[in-house]
């Protein structure tokens, strides 16, 4: 038998239970948490981002009060809690290594055994006088309810997807009304998860620009800073706006674009990106050097936006893995004998024509 | 809000109406209402809409429902095609999300996740 520690910093005294001092939290965040959020959402020391699993009370519960079960990352741990003001609650933290509940339940350590484990060692049916656990529906790749009925004894209720949800839930007796239990993608959703899928291209990108600036200056019959700030900057901003297209245009408009697959999509966006650029440079066209060089871009552009806008899948809601396996077969290829071609025709046209 | 359905017929959902006790534990999980009640058996209502997120197999009683469970991640499979274990985190879906990055793949339930 084992209770989490009370000299964890969000921990405010205990509730005594038969078992021993359970660590009493509140429902307020405090700037501690916030801040430890912040740093988490960016990437800051994000992988210790845990609290202690076992068993917290919300308040002041009693026998009869919910028990509501979620994952020792203290993100959803502070969720949790902060949608809950005013209730009295035990929560049952669960060792998933500081990972989320959906992606845990997909790994299986937000799982069956994990959650029977828990209820054992903290005593829980000591401690409660029902057996109802209230788990987050997106637990359900990992936990078997039926399973966890059989070995425990505890009747495992699925809440609603969204913690926010919960009161309406509790108050509704344990019912979650459709909207509730529908995973949604709605635009601001999205737009959240931008600024990830772009930091890690970034990166590359940072490689990449200057090496396409200094060949824009090293062909053509002009000299260097001439060659380089015509064709080297047109290559940086075509290559961004490639980047902008499939990274952050094609996850924002994803219901208008055309087709189901996400190339397809982050080709249609990388295709206007490559018209818009094209309209820029209407001068260039008089030579045949010009001409393959936009020609290049109408490939690497969109082959770039393609590719970006297929990785978004992992971002997705909605997504299967048999989907984007199919989905890959034809695109890969696609997109790196685009992206390919594209490369050599501009090199082409930098050094040949 | 628009729909957003990908891409048409190929997921590994099945269905053994013969052994569906019609206790409804799938319909529950389901983030995507994929699966329908009727007449005390569910079939199968929106194909497309299934991320084969495995929640409906691993809770039905008994094994009516089915499907190869996995994360539809490009990453992942890229990662996994390549032979190394996953850098990127594919998995999103919850919104206080973002804790998987540079976690281990692990196996577990036959999953080819990613984080
Ligand atoms: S695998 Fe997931 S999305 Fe597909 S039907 Fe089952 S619960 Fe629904
Ligand atoms: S969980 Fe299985 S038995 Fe129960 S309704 Fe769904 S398919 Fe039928």
């Amino acid at each position: 038998m084992s209770l989490p520690g009370l000299d964890q910093p969000f921990v405010k005294g205990s509730v005594q239970t038969r078992m021993g001092p359970v660590p009493r939290i509140s429902s307020t965040l405090v700037r501690a948490d916030r801040w430890g959020s912040i740093k988490a959402r960016w990437g800051v020391g994000r992988m210790r981002y845990t609290i202690e699993p076992g068993l917290y009370a919300l308040e002041n519960p009693d026998e009869k009060s919910p028990v509501l079960v979620t994952a020792n990352y203290k993100m959803s741990f502070d969720r949790l809690r902060e949608a809950l003001p005013g209730r009295n609650a035990w929560i049952l933290v669960l060792d998933t290594n500081g990972i989320n509940v959906w992606c845990a339940a997909g790994k299986g350590t937000f799982g069956t055994e994990e959650l029977v484990r828990h209820i054992e060692s903290s005593g829980l049916e000591h401690t409660v006088a029902h057996r109802k656990l209230i788990l987050p529906q997106l637990s359900g790749p990992g936990v078997a309810a039926f399973k966890v009925k059989k070995l425990s004894g505890f009747d495992v209720i699925y809440g609603p997807i969204e913690a926010k949800d919960l009161p309406s839930f509790l108050d509704a007796g344990l019912k979650a009304t459709p909207e509730m239990r529908r995973k949604t993608f709605t635009i601001k959703e999205r737009t959240v998860l931008v600024p990830v899928e772009l930091v890690g291209t970034l990166k590359w990108a940072l490689i990449i620009l200057p090496v396409f600036f200094f060949l824009g200056g090293l062909g053509g019959p002009a000299g260097f800073w001439s060659g380089a700030l015509n064709h080297g900057l047109l290559a940086m901003v075509a290559l961004l706006s490639a980047v902008a297209a499939g990274a952050v245009l094609t996850p924002i408009f994803l219901p208008w674009l055309p087709g189901r697959a996400f190339s397809l999509k982050g080709l249609a966006m990388g295709l206007i990106t490559a018209i818009i650029l094209t309209a820029f440079r209407a001068g260039n066209f008089s030579d045949l050097a010009g001409r393959i060089e936009i020609l290049a871009w109408f490939l690497i552009i969109p082959a770039i936006a393609a590719y970006l806008a297929m990785n978004f899948t992992g971002a997705s809601t909605y997504t299967s893995l048999s989907g984007v396996k199919k989905e890959m077969k034809w695109a890969v290829p696609l997109e790196i004998a685009a992206g390919t071609a594209g490369l050599l025709l501009w090199l082409g046209s930098r050094f040949v024509t | 809000m628009e729909k957003l359905i990908y891409l048409r017929d190929v997921v590994t959902l099945a269905l053994d109406r013969k052994k569906c006790i019609g206790c409804g534990l799938c319909l529950v999980v389901c983030p995507h209402e994929v699966l329908i009640m009727n007449n005390g058996h569910v079939s199968i209502e929106n194909r497309d809409l299934c991320m084969e997120c495995g929640a409906c197999a691993l809770n039905c009683p008994t094994e009516a429902v089915t499907v190869r469970a996995g994360v539809g991640c490009a990453a992942a499979v890229i990662n996994s095609a390549l032979g190394r274990n996953a850098s990127s985190c594919c998995c999103v879906i919850e919104p206080d999300a973002g804790a998987c990055n540079g976690v281990r793949e692990a196996k577990i339930s036959g999953r080819t996740g990613c984080c």
